[in-house]
């Protein structure tokens, strides 16, 4: 296993090894995914003033409650506006009828500072404007209620992509920094409670002051933006996002994602190198942490060692997932697939990545479940959809969706993401009927 | 646009997947936006399929909107014939689809397939997913099972009563425990010498499906789903249809008579079954305090029938609402309102129903996975008795609810929410203990601590805050907690319907009348009723006060009501 790498490391492109210039399968089919209305799922936790209106069918209304739903016991806080036949008979009527359910929706939950319209399938495809008519509908709710729109419709958005589409709605809003600011941090992605706390940690021994994330745990708090902000992306999939606060000044810091000892080193590394902190300090602060994580590993490296590894395309997480599976525990890649591949923010991850590794973008999902079937890997990742008929036939998986809604960014976390994967693996060595 | 926090029924594309499912060698080709392959893991998380549901999707994205969208669908038949090879091949689109307008009939038809296609017209828009299903299974039978029909006017070959044949119409993929109710109710059949010809579509291939019309009367299980399939049967082959739904000790034995006289048998040797224990249950001394117990049903309308039967006829509840979200149903469900004296709520918003089952403070809630939500809001016992229903109602164990065992699974499944009668008892007479108290949730279901009636964002109606200080005006406490406007607007139209009121004002009161104030003593009475009667006691009080224009309420108001109301 690698050590930490060095503070230098990781800054010009890495030529002649892993796989930045490595060809890319790229595959039109059927595709197994979800669609961007998914991320409310997370979403309406993380910002928890906020409220997600969907304008949608009821299939919108129906994926959001499988999703997540009917495992919430409490007033969620989303709902979809179904479109129903009186609707698609024309526009205007359309609008006034959004407004009427905003305005009950509004009266029964006066607690909602933020409403998010999210577009669908099938809003996009009536051209219904949910722009205007969040401008239209949040000057008549100012200033108690902002609301804004954006697309998670499955035309435009896949899965994780529906969490860039809402914070890059958000990114407009942010306030501009004040023209004496000291230079500052953004964090960008929506992060668990704990990891967020983590980090703000690290970086505070760090030395490098003026964190902030994105998105705020309060709609109300959102970061200020400008030419002294630097900004490091917790997730693979804020294309988006990323480019509007580049629009508004912010630099990216180019780096790997904060997954597995390696993976965090090299993102903290990043902030440090931008705010100049100290090598040997920077060494000092995270030493003891990575050494700790790293001895967490090694349980889970015993049983993953050599085990191969196949990916179905589901969150963009695939190829930093992928390089943490491979450089860190030791796995095989047999197929990395990702539903789109981001070759600028990723740069950093393909240049970790074993050189040789088949990476594929897009999807057909019944050539890629041959192509799996063939391979007989060890471990597959992959939706839900997919995970209980390839166990069926024999194939150990691992749910994919499990990736998002559990803490696995950090030093701390890098034990419990290894577990992620071996978990599967000791299941089936303990159950013998 | 309809404001929906929660939905009963899947779109129909849905319905269709779990006729596709259910069956053997069809295959289903949709064409549906990227993401609608999530109702995938309908079948794979909750129905826990070892095998993906035989549906292929075109899943189009915004580029391909600008090409040529038919051409995408028409290759993904092509694929998806070539691949899975399947006897019949069903074809449709999902809403998103259904506005760009490709004509997946016409498209399909165009390839000429060597398979019979049943092209699908599901409005997405009007219809939801048991009109779906309803449909689809129509449309494959009318397919399948049409080019076998006698000419019209023609006489079914008689055959003797001893070698009658039946077929089980309406189980499907994704349907409320409709595995076992087939196993449970073949076996029914069995004693009564009755073979069953196909079971469909659960389990039916296309084949299959052609020789519906061999057999010489239909059983419709899960008439949401077979009752149109059986019409067109009847009309065609002359094979008449089951309308009992065998649910409950009454209709099963109902159910036996009529499938009895259909074949032309004698119903006694399935008339009793030495297992079936649920009517003993009903009547031994421990199930007395039963009696009366305040029950509100929700559901299909199959099952929210069944349940109000049983919770009548042989639980000895008082039915205080019956609803369903069937509205094809809606005409039987009002008609057996009407027997039980409550009005009933024929609707699909679930804030409606939430509203009406807190109006009513039920002790007991028969519903769907939703109303559980509800349920938990209001602090109220629930049991889950139609769909939609979670993981968890797609049990390991053996769990019809049909036929006499399905009696005795339903006795346990209702009974055990409520409070254990010792102990409802007890909560009586001792109001004080630290642990075992009105508020606190059974004991027997393990958990500690204080139920939450109403505090976290609830509803003020119904369930009654135990800590209701000051005026409040009938039954809507006003909590500090963003409360649901609905709420307090609600009059109680449901109060104890079976007792109407004297004069005409109890419905809609609360809008014009003075606020009746509790005095502290009366209040602290109150809190002397146990919880799951208490919120009935407050409104059936403040009614009366109301009536009588008394605006403070006393303890002594608190005792002539209870006297007035229990004349």
């Amino acid at each position: 296993m690698n050590a930490v790498p060095p503070i230098g490391a990781g800054k010009g492109p890495v030529t002649g090894q892993g796989c930045e210039g490595a060809p890319v399968l790229h595959e039109r089919g059927q595709r197994e995914v979800f669609c961007g209305l998914t991320g409310i799922v997370w979403l309406h936790r993380k910002i928890q003033d906020a409220f997600f209106l969907v304008v949608g069918s009821r299939t919108c209304a129906h994926l959001l409650q499988s999703a997540a739903g009917v495992m919430i016991f409490a007033e969620p806080r989303f709902a979809t506006a179904v479109i129903e036949e009186r609707d698609l008979a024309g526009l205007a009527d359309a609008n006034a009828e959004l407004d009427r359910v905003v305005t009950r929706l509004l009266e029964r939950r006066p607690d909602i500072k933020l409403l998010f319209l999210v577009g669908s399938c099938p809003s996009e495809v009536i051209k219904l404007d949910l722009s205007r008519a969040a401008e239209r509908l949040s000057e008549t709710f100012a200033p108690a209620v902002k609301i804004r729109s954006w697309s998670g419709s499955g035309l435009e958005t896949t899965f994780t992509q529906g969490e860039d589409a809402c914070l890059a709605a958000l990114v407009p809003d942010l306030p501009a920094e004040s023209a004496d600011a000291a230079p500052s941090l953004l964090v960008v992605g929506a992060l668990a409670e704990i990891v967020e706390d983590q980090f703000s940690r690290l970086f505070a021994e760090m030395g490098v002051e003026n964190v902030r994330f994105f998105p705020p745990r309060r709609s109300g708090d959102l970061p200020p933006v400008g030419p002294r902000t630097k900004m490091l992306l917790a997730q693979p999939f804020l294309a988006e996002t990323a480019r509007l606060l580049e629009k508004r000044g912010a630099t990216r810091l180019a780096a790997p994602f904060p997954f597995g000892v390696e993976g965090t080193s090299g993102w903290l590394a990043a902030a440090a190198r931008a705010f100049g902190v100290d090598e040997e300090h920077f060494f000092r602060v995270i030493g003891p942490r990575a050494e700790r994580a790293r001895t967490a590993l090694a349980r889970h490296r015993e049983m993953l060692q050599d085990k191969s590894l196949f990916f179905f395309p589901d969150s963009q997480l695939e190829i930093p997932l992928a390089r943490f599976a491979a450089r860190e525990l030791g796995m095989r890649l047999v197929e990395v697939g990702t539903p789109y591949l981001h070759r600028g923010h990723l740069a950093p991850e393909l240049a970790l990545l074993p050189a040789g590794t088949t990476i594929s973008e897009g999807q057909h999902v019944d050539n890629q479940l041959d192509r799996a079937r063939a391979a007989r890997p060890d471990l597959t990742v992959c939706g839900l959809g997919l995970a209980n008929p390839l166990e069926a036939e024999g194939l150990p998986t691992k749910w994919s969706i499990e990736l998002l809604f559990t803490p696995v960014h950090g030093f701390e976390q890098a034990a419990d993401l290894a577990e992620l994967f071996a978990r599967p693996l000791l299941r089936r060595s303990r159950l013998v009927a | 646009m309809q404001l929906t926090v929660w939905t009963y029924e899947a779109p129909p594309h849905v319905g269709a997947m779990r006729i596709a499912a259910a069956m053997e060698g069809v295959h289903y080709v949709v064409h549906a936006p990227q993401g609608d392959t999530y109702a995938d893991l309908l079948f794979t998380m909750i129905e826990r399929a070892g095998k993906r549901p035989p549906v292929t999707w075109t899943t189009f994205q915004a580029r391909d909107l600008g090409g040529d969208t038919a051409e995408l669908f028409k290759t993904s038949v092509k694929e998806a014939y070539e691949r899975f090879r399947p006897q019949a091949l069903m074809v449709g689109a999902s809403c998103t689809a259904e506005l760009i307008q490709d004509d997946p009939g016409g498209l399909a038809k165009a390839l000429d397939l060597p398979v019979p296609v049943v092209p699908l017209e599901l409005p997405a828009y009007q219809r939801k997913e048991n009109w779906g299903a309803a449909e689809t299974f129509y449309r494959l039978v009318r397919t399948l099972a049409g080019p076998h029909a006698p000419p019209p006017g023609s006489k079914r070959p008689v055959r003797e009563p001893g070698s009658r044949r039946c077929n089980l119409l309406g189980p499907t993929a994704l349907g409320f425990r409709h595995r076992d109710d087939v196993h449970e109710v073949t076996g029914l059949l069995h004693r009564l010498g009755i073979a069953v010809n196909v079971v469909a579509p659960l389990g039916a291939t296309p084949a299959d499906i052609a020789r519906l019309g061999e057999a010489d009367f239909n059983v419709v299980l899960y008439p949401e789903i077979a009752y149109q399939a059986a019409q067109w049967l009847e009309r065609t082959f002359g094979q008449k249809a089951t309308k009992t739904v065998p649910i409950g000790v009454g209709a099963t034995k109902a159910f036996v008579t009529e499938v009895a006289a259909l074949a032309g048998v004698d119903p006694a040797p399935a008339l009793d079954d030495p297992h079936c224990r649920a009517p003993w249950y009903s009547r031994s001394v421990d199930s007395t305090y039963l009696t009366g117990k305040r029950v509100f049903v929700f559901g299909d309308a199959t099952h929210a029938l069944a349940a109000a039967r049983i919770a009548a006829e042989e639980l000895g509840f008082q039915v205080v609402g019956l609803g369903t979200y069937s509205r094809e149903f809606a005409r039987e469900v009002r008609a057996a309102a009407a027997t039980y004296g409550v009005e009933p709520l024929i609707t699909d918003d679930y804030l409606e129903v939430e509203e009406k089952i807190a109006a009513s403070s039920p002790e007991l809630v028969l519903g769907t996975q939703m109303e559980r939500h509800v349920a938990k809001r209001l602090g109220v016992p629930c049991a889950v008795i139609s769909a939609p229903v979670h993981v968890q109602d797609f049990p390991a164990r053996y769990s019809p609810q049909m036929g006499f065992e399905g009696a005795n699974v339903i006795f346990d499944t209702f009974v055990h929410p409520l409070m254990m009668g010792l102990e409802e008892h007890l909560v009586t007479m001792f109001r004080e203990d630290f642990e075992f108290h009105a508020d606190a949730a059974p004991s027997h279901l393990g958990h500690a601590g204080v139920r939450e009636p109403a505090s976290a964002g609830a509803n003020g109606a119904g369930a009654d805050a135990a800590i209701t200080n000051g005026p409040t005006t009938n039954g809507a406490a006003a909590p500090a907690a963003p409360a649901t406007p609905v709420a307090a607007k609600t009059p109680d139209p449901h109060e104890t319907t079976a007792d109407p009121p004297p004069t005409a004002n109890g419905n809609g009161a609360s809008e014009t009348a003075t606020p009746i104030q509790w005095a502290a003593d009366a209040e602290k009475e109150l809190h002397r009723i146990p919880f799951f009667v208490r919120g009935k006691a407050r409104r059936n009080t403040e009614r009366f006060a109301q009536e009588r224009g008394v605006s403070l309420i006393t303890v002594e108001t608190l005792y002539d009501a209870k006297a007035y109301y229990s004349r």
